[in-house]
């Protein structure tokens, strides 16, 4: 394997939890709900997977897991601000500052315990080509899940009836209302695909990044998901290269500081953040596309008059 | 024996529909027949029920009480989905589209069927070509004039090949030659045996086109009628349940002698986003003494020169706006407020005035600057007792009806909001008003009072600058009538020489020339 194959199988890995919780957020901000719990949920995941992987032996009975366990958690975040009608930004961030905690307690007695790596898919013949075969086809199962999903995702907004009604929901609640949409239900469900979402970026962190469960984990991961799909305008396409050119960086600079080119490592470790947002800045140039991408109820809360 | 037979034939009956919102009794058992091919009027004043009642045909509400019998059979209608499937659409007053999307996809999402959308837009452009309703299905609707938005509205509903089809306030948002062309497609729709609600509380109309009306007041029905037999104003009389007050505009003591009190030279201000409009190289001089109108059809640009003039967004050049002779075009709004300007925007609640905050607060808020030495004393303290004679004073001149002492401004009625607004801004007999959409959702017997007294402060020597899309309004107050279209402003036509036609031309894009032509050869 080569350096650069190696390099570019970091990347990937570095990227791909971002890529999945961001698309989850994606489709949840797509219905105009704004979780800014991504981070909780994601953690959630994390030591929830980690936990029945370890406990059962089976890293994919912890994917699994992890999946429920964020499904669950963005369920609490739904059932506040769709039918209780809280704020949402204020229930976001609580959610998350409960996932840390609650992550935090139910991890104690996995720290340290040895964990379950959820094993590579080495498509035969192609995963031998050189440079990009282990890279495209000799990864672990999360990354094309992660592929998939985006792809998935793009399709589902874009072209079919479902991600059409899910789109008008996000553009204008009371119209859809008047139509006859079912704007709470559609809401719940995207909030807790959303969810399901973090949770298998969660998974990904304890069982493929880091086969090991450490506190806070998720190392504010979950706020930049948040950031890549606002810079990404809400497209599926530019989350993905969000995510990539953000991993990219973050691996570039790691390898910079070992070198020691006399920048300091401070500057260095802000550069993700710095490239990200000057990058995806510049690609969301186009005011038009920009505002007709955002969902203009974002954020705002719905109660239907009955 | 007759009536039994005849309500059997009838495409809808409605007996004792009732609607209540905590203790306001929105629809007081309110019955309504509809025959086959019949266009049908329901007329009313603003929070008279005609919302409330329609929308509980359409499933969007819940009734409380009473029937709809739809062909002879009893139904419930607890969803748009149904409603629909029975064979009743409807076209919302604050149109129900979504601007992100296309003419198509709007147009997909009320269809209950799985059909692509390529088929739709096929279907949609065969109704639009039969109908006379030219739209480009692929167009997204954030780009469209308000009436052609209208127009996927009524292509929507055609669509669902309704039985009845609901229209709320349909020629608000059009000119007057757009809504010609929606009276004709009525007719048309009329003639191919489909039945049609119409709610609207323009009378010209409704006696024009209408064959039977249910005038609806606080909720409860108070007469059924031919339109044909009645004349506007006995219609009106119904609504409002009393005499309306009329409009008295004395001669203008204009002369060339009276200085300009407000100028606009060469304003132009690009567009704010992608939904906004820019303003074109605007010149325009209201002198003292006089009322100026500005008519159009909405989005033409108004909410952008309201803003340009108010000072909500400040000009590239000083003298881009001129208040009383003083350039005052990088000032920001209390510094023209300062100059003697005083400003009423058009949305009332969470711009003209905090819905959350008591009338004397919001009367606070906005002359802290202008009448700092009446309502601050020394140190900044808010002198109480002064605020709150003020907003009885104006309270009292303007006829505000208000449930408690110092209600919240979200607590009173958009009429009476409005009257406190113009009156909080009147009470400092500014030199210069700047009003937009002055009576919008105003009843008549509040309108007229508001209009009464914009006239009444033109005539005591100061200038008034009246923004409306009620063509009615700007014939009954102004001394003259610009037209604002796409962002351009047409050179005031004194209002002897305006007529509808005329000015409807202008809002439709005409230049001025063709319209002079055009009326002459008429």
């Amino acid at each position: 394997m080569g350096i650069l194959e190696a390099v570019l199988l970091t990347i990937a890995t570095a990227a791909t939890p971002l890529l999945i919780a961001a698309m989850g957020e994606l489709v949840t901000e797509r219905s105009g709900v704004l979780n800014l719990g991504v981070e909780g949920m994601m953690i959630m995941g994390a030591v929830t997977g980690f936990a029945v992987a370890s406990s059962t032996g089976s890293a994919w009975l912890g994917m699994a897991a992890a999946i429920i366990a964020g499904m669950a958690f963005s369920l609490l975040f739904g059932f506040l601000t769709l039918t209780l009608v809280t704020n949402q930004v204020a229930t976001g961030l609580a959610l998350t500052l409960l996932g840390l905690g609650f992550s935090g307690m139910l991890g104690e007695g996995f720290v340290g315990r040895p964990g379950v790596k959820l094993g590579n898919i080495d498509i035969p013949v192609l995963s031998d080509l050189p440079v990009v075969g282990k890279l495209v086809f000799g990864q672990d199962p999360i990354f094309y899940i992660s592929i998939l999903l985006t792809a998935g995702v793009a399709w589902f907004l874009f072209y079919s009836r479902a991600g059409l009604t899910l789109r008008s929901v996000g553009d204008s609640h009371r119209s859809a209302h008047a139509l006859g949409i079912k704007v709470i239900r559609i809401r719940y469900l995207a909030v807790m695909f959303g969810g399901a979402c973090s949770g298998l970026a969660g998974a990904h962190l304890s069982l493929v990044y880091v086969p090991q469960w450490v506190e806070g984990m998720t190392a504010g991961r979950g706020w930049i998901a948040l950031a890549l799909v606002v810079f990404a305008s809400w497209r599926p396409w530019r989350v993905l290269a969000g995510a990539y050119l953000f991993g990219a960086v973050s691996i570039g600079q790691l390898h910079a500081q070992a070198l020691g080119f006399g920048i300091p490592s401070q500057l260095l470790s802000s550069l993700p953040y710095l490239a990200t947002i000057v990058v995806l800045v510049l690609i969301s140039r186009n005011r038009r596309l920009t505002v007709m991408n955002t969902p203009a109820s974002l954020g705002q809360p719905f109660v239907p008059d009955r | 024996m007759n009536t039994t037979s005849e309500q059997r034939k009838n495409l809808l009956n409605v007996r004792g529909l009732t609607k209540v919102f905590g203790t306001l009794v929105a629809c007081d058992h309110v019955d309504l027949a509809i025959g086959h091919g019949e266009i049908h009027a329901l007329l009313g004043e603003n929070g008279a029920g005609k919302s409330t009642l329609v929308k509980m045909l359409f499933g969007s509400l819940e009734p409380a009480d009473g029937t709809i019998e739809w062909n002879g059979d009893i139904v419930s209608i607890s969803t748009p989905a149904e409603a629909r499937h029975l064979g009743i659409g409807m076209v919302f007053q604050h149109f129900s589209l979504f601007e992100a999307l296309t003419a198509a996809e709007n147009i997909a999402l009320s269809l209950d069927t799985q059909t692509p959308i390529t088929t739709i837009a096929e279907k949609a452009r065969e109704v639009s070509q039969a109908y006379g309703l030219p739209l480009d299905p692929y167009s997204l609707v954030g780009d469209l004039s308000v009436g052609e938005r209208q127009r996927i509205e009524i292509i929507r509903c055609l669509l669902q090949e309704p039985q009845l089809i609901i229209l709320d306030e349909p020629t608000s948002v059009l000119t007057p030659q757009e809504a010609d062309k929606l009276f004709e497609t009525l007719e048309r729709l009329r003639d191919e045996g489909k039945s049609i609600l119409y709610i609207s509380h323009r009378l010209e109309e409704v006696k024009r086109m209408c064959d039977n009306a249910t005038v609806l007041r606080h909720g409860k029905v108070v007469g059924h009628c031919d339109p044909r037999r009645e004349t506007a104003s006995s219609l009106a009389n119904m609504m409002v349940g009393s005499e309306v007050g009329k409009v008295v505009r004395p001669a203008s003591p204009m002369s060339d002698a009276a200085e300009p009190v407000l100028e606009i030279r060469a304003l132009s201000r690009p567009p704010d986003g992608p939904f906004s409009v820019p303003l074109r190289d605007i010149w325009m001089t209201v002198h003292g003494g006089e009322v100026l109108g500005i008519a159009g059809v909405a989005g033409n640009g108004q909410g952008e020169l309201f803003e340009a003039i108010s000072g909500e967004v400040t000009q590239r050049a000083a003298g881009e706006v001129r208040i009383r002779g003083t350039d005052a075009g990088l000032l920001g709004i209390s510094k023209r407020r300062l100059l003697g300007a005083a400003f009423v925007p058009e949305e009332r609640l969470g711009h003209g005035a905090a819905p959350e905050l008591r009338l004397t607060e919001n009367l606070l808020l906005a002359r802290h600057r202008t009448d700092q030495a009446s309502y601050v004393a020394a140190g900044g303290v808010i002198r109480r007792d002064a605020l709150t004679k003020a907003t009885k004073r104006i309270v009292d001149i303007m006829d505000v009806r208000k449930s408690a002492e110092d209600p919240e401004a979200s607590a009173l009625s958009g009429g009476n909001l409005q009257k406190f607004i113009i009156g909080r801004e009147l009470d400092r007999s500014p030199r210069v008003m700047v009003v937009n959409q002055p009576t919008w959702g105003v009843d008549a017997g509040a309108a007229a009072r508001i209009r009464q007294a914009l006239i009444d402060l033109a005539r005591s020597g100061s200038a008034v600058l009246v923004i409306s899309q009620d063509l009615d309004e700007l014939f009954e107050v102004c001394d003259a009538i610009s037209v604002m279209h796409n962002g351009h402003l047409s050179q005031p036509m004194p209002i002897a020489e305006a007529t509808f036609e005329k000015i409807g031309l202008l809002m439709g894009g005409a230049e001025g020339a063709e319209v002079s032509h055009a009326a002459g050869a008429s």
